[in-house]
């Protein structure tokens, strides 16, 4: 027996953690070997299917796709954190081309429905040319990867990189604190994506805070709950 | 329930879940959450170790769907290897492997399932039972120790009180003989789940 007859014994999982280890090295290098698992594969599959197989509770479904939006969502191939740990001084430029990078990503997260699909084009589109603006001042986010960025004429946009999606029947809700003032609701979001980007309702007066908390789903009209982040411009 | 993806494949599902797309995730559940289930009961002998270990695979399947590549393999094949490696996995850690043999009486926490999935599921499982007890005996008893026990090919050459070069032909030669013995038609992992 040489390597090469380890196939059965992977594919029936008789390896230890060791041995398995070093086939897998191999198995990377060895067109023989995949090919012999694949067909092998299919037997233990049937091993699989030689089991009585009762019906599991309910509640694992409910488990499994919970743990699973929880998830932050796995469409991260984009070396995007980088970006985010110098980009307290990062060029507009740079800037622009991750929000770009990012709003490719997270459009395919998103139902191709065509009024929703409107409705993120112009609401991308806004918050693209905050982003794009030099004038746009830009501020890092406390608590969170992320910041904010206001342009000129107080128009705001929210960037956050890789947030956790909102829990089930939870929705993460923003606000603009103006200086003295009553936080005024400024969108709702629900994360998951690799960067989330909330256009923010109304205006940001100069020296407010932009936070968000987690707040139940369709959002609350004060906050409820204290800020997972914030920013202040 | 809704089922709206429930006309695409194994292995366009898989490619859905890469794109986050949790729908897709929840009907491969709908697919293989049963066999599954049962597949981890059978190896952990406890209801909530199989659960856990079920919530791992298809975790796994969520965060390394990316990675799945159909020229290697199914996707069926691809999930009940991912459940089958963390039940086995599990049990090494909790010491409680079984070693009785494939017993059809056993049917532990069995919640009357729908009628036709049931049909197929105990057509399959007569199928490849059948095609088992053609196995000479030594080496049916190395491939179900080895997959049904959770026993490494050490333990069983030691359990056995056999070199391990026999273990290793005993599988090599029995799992080889079961490919050709269940054939190729049949297998196809696809049933409308009516749960």
């Amino acid at each position: 027996m040489d390597v090469h007859d380890l196939t059965a014994a992977y594919a029936l999982d008789a390896l230890d953690a060791d041995e398995r280890e070093q086939f897998e090295a191999h198995l990377a290098q060895c067109e023989r070997c995949r090919g012999e698992l694949a067909t092998l594969g299919e037997a233990t599959t049937a091993l699989a299917l030689a089991v009585p197989a009762p019906v599991p509770p309910a509640r694992l479904r409910s488990r499994i796709l919970d743990a699973a939006a929880a998830e932050r969502a796995n469409v991260v191939p984009l070396p995007m954190r980088r970006v985010w740990l110098t980009r307290a001084t990062a060029a507009a430029a740079s800037v622009a081309a991750c929000a770009a990078i990012g709003l490719g990503v997270w459009a395919t997260t998103l139902s191709n429905d065509l009024a929703t699909q409107k409705a993120l084009n112009a609401q991308t589109e806004r918050a693209t040319q905050i982003l794009l603006d030099p004038s746009s001042q830009k501020t890092n986010l406390r608590g969170g990867q992320g910041m904010v960025a206001v342009d000129a004429t107080g128009r705001g946009v929210l960037v956050v990189d890789r947030l956790t999606a909102a829990p089930q029947g939870k929705t993460y809700e923003a606000w603009v604190i103006p200086p003295g003032g009553e936080p005024q609701r400024a969108g709702l979001f629900k994360g998951g994506g690799s960067m989330t980007m909330v256009p923010l309702e109304g205006s940001v007066p100069a020296g407010a805070v932009v936070a968000a908390t987690v707040e139940r789903s369709g959002g609350v009209s004060k906050p409820t709950a204290t800020p997972i982040f914030s920013a202040q411009t | 329930m809704s089922r709206e993806l429930a006309h695409l494949s194994d292995e366009a599902l898989v490619a859905l879940a890469a794109r986050s797309e949790q729908s897709a995730l929840a009907e491969l559940y709908d697919r293989f959450g049963r066999p599954a289930y049962g597949l981890a009961l059978r190896i952990l002998r406890d209801e909530s170790l199989a659960e856990d270990a079920v919530q791992d695979a298809f975790l796994a399947v969520w965060r390394t769907a990316p990675r799945f590549l159909p020229e290697r393999g199914k996707a069926s094949t691809w999930i009940l290897t991912l459940v089958h490696r963390r039940a086995v996995d599990l049990v090494r850690r909790e010491e409680r492997r079984r070693t009785d043999a494939l017993d059809p009486e056993t049917e532990p926490g069995d919640r009357s399932p729908p009628v036709d999935e049931e049909a197929w599921l105990r057509l399959q499982r007569e199928r490849v039972q059948g095609a088992l007890r053609q196995l000479p005996d030594q080496q049916r008893e190395a491939i179900e120790l080895a997959y049904y026990g959770g026993f490494t090919q050490s333990e069983l050459a030691e359990r056995l009180g056999q070199p391990l070069g026999t273990i290793k032909s005993r599988m090599f030669l029995g799992l080889g003989r079961l490919r050709e013995l269940l054939g190729d038609p049949g297998l196809e992992m696809s049933w409308t789940s009516t749960t």
